[in-house]
C-alpha cells in the first residue's frame, strides 16, 4: 500500500481550494537502471476528487506527471468542516483514496 | 430459489461491482469517457493527440494562460498553472511537444469547479508546452515554449 497524500482543503472567498502532494515513484518506463536494464511503467492513471458525493475533478494522468505528484484545483459548493476526498488508481491497478477536512 | 441466487452474488460480487463500476467509468460524470485514454497517451504529435481525444482542429485561444517558469532548470519538476476564461471550459489537458509521448495530464472539469489547475510534470528537453481546452464541441489551444537546461527524462 502507498503511502497517504497529503491534503490541505481551505476555503478562499466562496472557493474551497484543495492542494494535494501524492506519494508516487510516476515512473515513465523509459528509464534506464544502473545495470542498463528498463525500469518499469508505474504511474498513476486516474485521479478522482469528491466533495459531498459531487465529482469535483477527474483526471487521467500519463508518466509525465513527475513524482511525488503535485496538484491543485478550486471549486465552488464547499463549506468548513465538509470533507474532499481524493482517489487515485495506477497502472498496477494499486490505488488509494484519502480525506481531508475544508477549514 | 430467487433470494438464494442473490444473496450469493451479494457475497461474491459487491466490491467486484464497485469495482467493476469504477472501471467502466460509472462513477463519473461522464460515463461516456473511457477510464485511461490509452490512444491518447501513446500520441506522438499534437494532431493526432487531439484526434485521440475526440477533438479535432482546435483554435488558438489568449482566453487560456499557460503560468510557468520560461527556464526550468529541471526538467523533472516544472511547474505549471493553466487556467481557462474560455465558457464552458469542460476540460484542460497539458501536452508537451518534445516529450516521448505528448500527452501528460487531461483534467475534467465539472461544473463548479474552476477551469484553473495547478500541477507539475516532467520535460525530456526544452519545448512547446500546449494546453488543450475542451468547451461544448470545440477545442481551443495556447501554447509557449518552455526551456529546460536539465532534462526529466534521461537515464
Amino acid at each position: 500500500m502507498a503511502d497517504p497524500m497529503k491534503i490541505r482543503a481551505r476555503m478562499e472567498g466562496d472557493l474551497v481550494e484543495v492542494k494535494v502532494l501524492m506519494a508516487h515513484e510516476m515512473e515513465t518506463g523509459l528509464r534506464k537502471d544502473s545495470s542498463g536494464k528498463l525500469v518499469p511503467a508505474w504511474f498513476i492513471q486516474n485521479v478522482t476528487a469528491t466533495c459531498n458525493g459531487k465529482t469535483v475533478l477527474a483526471a487521467e494522468w500519463g508518466p509525465a506527471v513527475s513524482k511525488n505528484p503535485f496538484l491543485s484545483f478550486r471549486f465552488r459548493g464547499g463549506k468548513p468542516g465538509d470533507k474532499v476526498a481524493i482517489s487515485w488508481v495506477d497502472n498496477h491497478g494499486d490505488k488509494r483514496t484519502d480525506e481531508a477536512t475544508i477549514s | 430459489m430467487h433470494s438464494g441466487r442473490r444473496k450469493a452474488l451479494q457475497g461474491a460480487g459487491g466490491l467486484a461491482v464497485m469495482g467493476l463500476m469504477a472501471a467502466a467509468g460509472l462513477l463519473r460524470p461522464t460515463a461516456a469517457r473511457a477510464e485511461w485514454n490509452k490512444e491518447a497517451f501513446t500520441t506522438k504529435s499534437f494532431a493526432d493527440a487531439v484526434k485521440a481525444m475526440g477533438g479535432s482542429q482546435p483554435t488558438e485561444s489568449h482566453d487560456i494562460l499557460i503560468n510557468s517558469p520560461d527556464i526550468a532548470e529541471n526538467g523533472a519538476v516544472v511547474p505549471f498553472t493553466i487556467s481557462s476564461k474560455v465558457p464552458n471550459t469542460q476540460s484542460i489537458a497539458l501536452l508537451v511537444e518534445k516529450n516521448p509521448n505528448i500527452l501528460a495530464a487531461d483534467f475534467e472539469i465539472p461544473q463548479g469547479t474552476e477551469p484553473w489547475i495547478n500541477t507539475r510534470v516532467k520535460m525530456g528537453q526544452t519545448s512547446r508546452v500546449i494546453a488543450l481546452v475542451k468547451a461544448g464541441d470545440k477545442y481551443y489551444y495556447n501554447a509557449k515554449e518552455v526551456k529546460v537546461t536539465l532534462g526529466g527524462c534521461g537515464g
